[in-house]
């Protein structure tokens, strides 16, 4: 176990390398370019590979050639770079192969500002590019996850040959915490699919998201669908805080449910009964357990630094057995915790009297 | 030239054990010869019989299939092509090929290796990502104009400035085949295409884009050439810069470039033979045939070392 202070960025590069990755391929962007410069460092001592693309378009496709090809392969950025790898994705996830994609959100839209945002939760969750397709969602609300979260979300998208997402944002990306190494052997999966030269043992491989005959696309569509309901069996995580006697549950990822749980303490502290369910994998969304939660609350509070986005799932997983509010800051902006209990006691008076 | 035309036909050429087999091609030259036409219909029928031996068949990397091109097209000549070049090089366990979108997108129902279809203009950047990570396999990506010279050309461009160790084959037939016939950056001047109804106009849309001489000015490209396939002669010319565009990635100097000038029968709206002469007539005012960057002497004796 080995422990240092870094930066989330950083300690997302550094844990890639414990983990194997064979290549990153990255285009820089502000607040992540951290891993690249990182991994430019660090790579090459490790006899890995590690490009500068010339656009984040390329250096999606490069993952997709290096994943086809059986390796290990990263790639990070922030919202408008992520926006532009979109179409790759969905390639990526049609021609199932696996790869780790980082998105260290800023606001937007449009070129928005280099401060961190949520807004990118549907663009991460519901697809992002085009066609029917999801993708393994992690959200890292501290550094140690930044790192924790690589070792797991390789190992997931090995395991169901299946593009995972790390959906942080710039503050996590930047900040400095304590991290830990040394917790996770990463998982060895044989790919005899991968594309690395035929043998005259074997029929030969390729990788495609081409299925030209109707029938044959509906079948692939209900194939990988399949596999995402078993991901949504086996993959869901989240955190629960506080909620065991909770009458009002705050539901937040990442920074917002760091932020959550101060509200929450003082919430607490003012004889509120207030907990705070934090999904970890937005996608399988905790869907279930937030339906359960719902019966025993008397009103729900989403906290987003976006315009409401999550809210949405969380509504349908609550399925109307009580009120789901929500509050947001956004445009780079960050919810202080007294604002969120301000809200929260606002709701609290004008829909249910203590 | 034309003479030798019923060799662009796929058919497996037989010739009976007591006729030498280049006595047909001598034969076609004498004035009053049969027409390509009319030796490849007499040929046909005769399967294989004792007494007959097969002195040309397809590569066995070549599927056995019958492919979706049209009639006439270049593309499945170019197929064979590279697939006999994997094959006479022997170098079928370490190929990896890529094909984006485009006429060529089903390359790998064709081709008895292993591939990786790409996204529209990706090639040069997938075939990066897997010989960065096999750098002692053979990667070739086979791209069409649109691909590689309108949506692709940064991919193109920057993989070849790197140097990237790969070939491409870049299949240059002046439109956008698969999406029926809409206007390519490397369409002629005055073209009549889909989205050129007028002719291409050079106000609108400049002269059409020469790729390979732009490439050879890159540090990163090591060899770069302009071939067509509408001849024996040109076929084998092509032939054989595919053959060095291979031998030359184990050098590792820089990428090898490979235009062919295709045609497009169907879009192009010709008959085969008339597509052919058209490349004859006008492709090659625009596109000049030939080497255009060489390798170097010293770069060659290395060559025979690795060897």
């Amino acid at each position: 176990m080995q422990t240092k202070l870094m930066k989330g960025n950083e300690a997302m590069a550094e844990a890639a390398i414990q983990a194997g990755c064979d290549a990153y391929f990255g285009y820089p962007i502000t607040p992540q370019s951290e891993v690249l410069e990182y991994l430019a460092k660090e790579m090459p001592k490790h006899g890995r590979v590690v490009l500068q693309a010339e656009s984040e378009v390329a250096s999606i496709n490069m993952i997709y050639g290096a994943a086809g090809a059986g390796f290990r392969t990263m790639t990070s950025s922030s919202s408008p770079g992520i926006s532009l790898m979109q179409e790759g994705i969905s390639y990526i996830a049609g021609a199932e192969l696996p790869c780790l994609i980082a998105n260290v959100n800023r606001a937007g839209p449009g070129l928005g500002t280099i401060q961190p945002g949520q807004g990118d939760y549907f663009q991460a969750t519901k697809g992002g590019g085009h066609g029917d397709y999801r993708l393994i969602v992690l959200a890292p609300s501290s550094v140690q996850e930044m790192a924790d979260f690589v070792f797991l979300g390789f190992d997931l998208a090995d395991k169901y040959r299946n593009p995972v997402m790390i959906l942080s944002d710039g503050a996590i990306g930047q900040m400095m915490e304590k991290v830990t190494f040394g917790k996770f052997k990463p998982l060895k999966i044989d790919k005899p699919w991968a594309t690395v030269g035929k043998p005259a043992s074997r029929e030969r491989n390729y990788i495609t998201s081409l299925h030209i005959k109707s029938e044959d696309m509906e079948r692939h569509v209900e194939h990988i669908y399949r596999k995402y309901d078993e991901i949504k069996k086996n993959e869901v995580r989240f955190e629960e805080i506080m909620t065991e006697d909770a009458e009002y549950l705050i539901v937040a990822y990442g920074l917002s449910a760091r932020i959550s749980h101060k509200s929450v303490n003082i919430l607490r502290e003012k004889g509120i009964k207030a907990g705070l369910l934090r999904p970890i994998t937005l996608y399988p969304f905790p869907e279930e357990k937030i339906n359960q939660l719902a019966e025993k609350m008397k009103l729900v509070l989403t906290v987003e630094m976006n315009t409401g986005q999550m809210v949405e799932d969380v509504r349908l997983s609550v399925n109307g057995k009580v009120p789901v509010h929500f509050f947001g800051r956004f445009g780079g902006m960050i919810p202080d915790p007294e604002e969120i209990v301000n809200k929260f006691e606002n709701l609290i008076n004008k829909n249910h009297a203590l | 030239m034309r003479s030798e035309e019923h060799s662009l036909v796929e058919v497996e050429i037989i010739t009976k054990k007591d006729e030498p087999a280049d006595g047909k091609a001598d034969a076609k030259n004498e004035p009053g010869s049969k027409t390509a036409e009319e030796h490849v219909f007499e040929e046909k029928p005769k399967c294989i019989n004792e007494e007959y031996e097969v002195v040309y068949h397809k590569p066995d990397t070549l599927l056995d299939v019958s492919m979706h091109y049209c009639p006439g097209c270049a593309h499945s000549l170019l197929h064979k092509l590279i697939m006999e070049a994997v094959d006479e090089l022997g170098i079928q366990e370490k190929t990896v090929g890529v094909a984006p979108v485009g006429c060529a997108v089903f390359a790998y129902d064709y081709m008895n290796i292993d591939m990786s279809e790409a996204a529209h203009g990706r090639a040069c950047a997938t075939a990066t990502g897997i010989k960065r990570l096999l750098p002692d396999s053979y990667v070739f990506t086979y791209q069409g104009d649109g691909d590689l010279a309108a949506i692709g050309i940064a991919e193109t461009i920057h993989a070849i400035n790197r140097g990237e160790n790969i070939a491409i084959f870049f299949m240059n037939n002046a439109v956008y085949g698969m999406t029926s016939g809409q206007m390519a950056p490397t369409s002629l001047l005055g073209m009549k295409t889909t989205t050129s109804p007028y002719g291409r106009d050079v106000h609108e849309y400049g002269e059409p884009i020469k790729v390979s001489e732009l490439i050879s000015h890159l540090p990163g490209s090591f060899y770069v050439t302009r071939q067509a396939v509408n001849s024996a002669t040109a076929v084998r010319k092509a032939k054989k810069a595919i053959m060095n565009a291979f031998r030359y990635q184990k050098l590792n100097k820089g990428t090898c470039f490979v235009e062919v000038i295709g045609n497009c029968p169907s879009n192009w709206k010709m008959t085969p033979l008339e597509a052919s002469k058209y490349i004859d007539d006008e492709m090659v005012k625009a596109f000049p045939l030939g080497d255009i960057k060489l390798p170097k002497g010293e770069d060659l004796k290395l060559l025979e070392e690795v060897k």
